[in-house]
């Protein structure tokens, strides 16, 4: 697994770097007119910056944010601490189908609200509950996504929350061009929003529909901004790239639980350190008999289902 | 005189020579002109607005570009693959034959990246996909080594017909010690895009509609009835039009030659099908959506069902030897294999496999006016290259077009 924060620079210059200044020093020549152009074509993904780099990119994106939204974002780079490795518990029996997570995370993680006047610019949401029928068991087919009841839990229907599952074998990873998205050491899978290129390879290669595509100009009003924002998590994110769940990296890595965890009424969510043999997720573990999604599959997920 | 100076001259003949034609030829390089100016238009607004201006969305996520470009690397493909049958029956024009096949490769392989292109969030970012330049994900990402060979493909085919050309520009016979292998490692090549692109599909284990290991032969077997389609109705056309020297046996043989391809597709189809139905799992909701619709659904159905009966009555046009050799049936049979395999390997192959989506749900993906008038301005772009093009290659294979000659004579009679 690799990392973008403490990563070393590779000492002797690549074929690509090499190219890519004699391109440079070509283009300089020729005009300052093109310096955003090359800009962008001298860049490199997060994960090839040194420290300084990526210093500099956060403070770009801060300049931008406020340019942008009239007001402070902070973004930051906190790296995965040794010896973590996050896990994702969710008790089944307990969820009982109210969406607060969804809300708390769409507000949490800068989700674009969709449109109001473009009504087929649906909102994002990294979490999908889906209502499923008790006689049918854990079955896709029956599921239902856009239930919408006076009151939940309705008779005869159970809920199951689909979110990114931070697999240990990605099949999102694998397939992406580019490079622009890995797991870190702590699990947490992310995605380079100045890299990737928006061919939604790792759409199709998700089993879970956990990454959603900026179709448009993503919809954020400056007053719903959350300013304590990832590089590589929450924070704005252009269009044209894809984005999913990541376990809050902006809270977790910090030391606080994700913002669905602690916006579920039911106490159905739970989230721990799966490396700390006294953690919530490693009890649980212990305890519990839990599943994954689709194992058949090979993804290994680190988000467990269980019926507590 | 030396190579480099010949193909300065070259260049500036053939575009005076593609400068002059008849009003036929400027009538259809007009039309193609207004398809690339709507297409750009269409494009430029795609590039305001976002992808929203296509019926794209998170649970159908490919669609119409994605699938033409699928369509057309099998295209590619197959155009080149022609020069097999060629050397093995001897048939005559094969000098002409290399020369039409690669610059149809040529032509359909900018369509491909053109396609690439308009489907990508990102087109600003598009070095990021480059060999050399970005940071290509090899050796896991299929898609980074689909553009590896794609390009490779594009620059020998590009490579050899130039070659080819500038040669007989200069009035020498090209040297077969050079073209030769190249032409040879081009057909490997061609096997190799495509089977590629297919592992692009079939390497995702989240979409069983793809995940099936008979969809890489599959794919070379339309491919090689629906590239031949296109050549045989080029043939024709250029064997009235530019009295190239093409035999009617060649042109039988070929259409044979497609009807066992197309024998094997649709074995491989009855295969799939019968796999789906009697195992009857929950992958068998992708097929049902494709051929019956769900839950009401059905935005794919009637095309589904075109497909096949136009992939049937061509296999048997081609079969039979009485309609394989009247001009009539035979050139029928290439629009229907062309409508067969088009539909099948572009939307009747990328939307199924997104319907339902991982989490079981049906949106119902129809391509908007702006994603088709964008793919009608990428025809119009491969149409006019290959016109161009050909042009070019047809007046110096039969000598009308010579280093000796000052400027390519004006009166000469070519087909638009
Ligand atoms: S959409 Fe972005 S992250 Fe996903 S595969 Fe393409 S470049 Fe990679």
């Amino acid at each position: 697994m690799s990392d973008f924060t403490p990563l070393p620079r590779s000492p002797s210059p690549d074929r690509r770097g090499f190219l890519k200044k004699v391109v440079a020093s070509a283009a300089i020549a020729t005009s300052a007119g093109c310096r955003q152009a090359l800009e962008e074509f001298m860049k490199k993904s997060l994960r090839e910056m040194s420290r300084a780099e990526v210093k500099d990119v956060l403070q770009k994106h801060e300049a931008e944010y406020k340019a942008k939204f009239g007001r402070e974002v902070e973004v930051f780079a906190t790296p995965a601490r040794e010896g973590v490795l996050f896990g994702y518990g969710l008790d089944l029996s307990r969820c009982n189908g109210n969406r607060k997570c969804v809300t708390a995370c769409v507000k949490e993680n800068n989700q674009s609200r969709g449109s109001d006047d473009a009504p087929h610019n649906n909102p994002i949401q990294w979490i999908r509950v889906l209502e499923m029928e008790k006689d049918k068991g854990i079955s896709f087919e029956h599921a239902n996504p856009y239930y919408n009841p006076k009151e939940v839990p309705e008779e005869g229907k159970f809920y199951l929350p689909v979110q990114c599952q931070q697999c240990e074998n990605p099949p999102c990873v694998k397939v992406c061009p580019v490079g622009a998205t890995w797991a870190e050491r702590d699990g947490i899978v992310v995605i380079d929003y100045d890299w990737c290129i928006g061919c939604r390879c790792c759409m199709s290669a998700c089993p879970y529909g956990a990454r959603s595509f900026n179709w448009a100009e993503p919809n954020l009003p400056s007053d719903q901004v959350n300013p304590n924002t990832h590089v590589l998590g929450n924070r704005p994110r252009p269009r044209g790239v894809v984005e999913k769940c990541t376990f809050c990296i902006q809270r977790t890595r910090a030391g606080r639980y994700p913002a669905c965890l602690e916006a579920c009424p039911t106490g159905a969510r739970k989230f721990g350190n799966l490396l700390d043999p006294n953690s919530e997720i490693r009890r649980l573990l212990e305890e519990k008999r839990v599943f994954v999604l689709k194992e058949e599959l090979n993804t290994r997920p680190k988000f467990f289902y269980f019926y507590g | 005189m030396r190579f480099d100076r010949a193909f300065l001259r070259f260049t500036a003949g053939s575009a005076k020579l593609v400068a002059r034609g008849s009003s036929y030829y400027y009538g259809w390089i007009g039309l193609l002109a207004i398809f690339i100016v709507l297409g750009a238009v269409a494009y430029a607004r795609q590039v305001d607005e976002g992808l929203i201006v296509t019926a794209l969305r998170d649970p159908v996520s490919w669609g119409f570009y994605i699938g033409n470009f699928t369509f057309l690397v099998g295209v590619a493909a197959a155009a080149v693959v022609l020069v097999i049958p060629a050397y093995i029956y001897h048939w005559k024009p094969i000098k002409e034959l290399v020369i039409l096949g690669e610059l149809l490769a040529v032509a359909v392989l900018a369509m491909c990246m053109l396609f690439v292109l308009v489907d990508v969030g990102r087109p600003d970012r598009l070095t990021h996909i480059l060999p050399l330049l970005g940071s290509l994900n090899v050796p896991s990402s299929l898609l980074a080594w689909d553009v590896l060979v794609l390009n490779i493909y594009f620059l020998l085919n590009l490579g050899v017909v130039t070659y080819l050309l500038v040669s007989l520009f200069r009035g020498r016979s090209p040297n077969p010690y050079i073209f030769m292998p190249l032409v040879m490692f081009s057909i490997p090549m061609a096997v190799t895009i495509h089977s590629v692109t297919a592992f692009v599909y079939n390497g995702l284990p989240g979409r069983p509609f793809w995940n099936a290991s008979l969809l890489a032969p599959k794919f070379l077997a339309s491919a090689f009835c629906s590239g031949p389609a296109i050549m045989l109705i080029l043939l024709q056309i250029l064997r009235k039009t530019a009295n190239l020297d093409i035999k009617m046996e060649a042109i039988w043989k070929i259409a044979e030659l497609m009807a066992y391809a197309m024998f094997l597709n649709l074995f491989f189809l009855v295969a799939e099908v019968f796999k789906e139905v009697y195992s009857d799992t929950h992958h068998l909701q992708h097929m049902r959506y494709l051929f019956f619709g769900l839950e009401g659904k059905t935005a794919l159905v009637g095309w589904a069902w075109t497909s096949v009966a136009a992939s049937v009555a061509a296999f048997f046009l081609f079969l039979i030897p009485a309609t394989r050799k009247n001009l009539v049936t035979l050139n029928v049979g290439c629009v229907l294999i062309f409508i067969g395999v088009y539909i099948e390997k572009s939307i009747g192959l990328v939307v199924p496999g997104f319907t339902p989506s991982v989490l079981g749900e049906i949106y119902e993906y129809d391509p908007t006016m702006n994603e088709f008038l964008v793919g009608l301005g990428i025809f119009g772009v491969g149409a006019l290259l290959f016109t161009l093009m050909s042009r070019v290659a047809i007046n110096v294979a039969n000598g009308t077009f010579r280093l000796t000659q000052e400027a390519p004579r004006a009166d000469v009679d070519v087909p638009a």
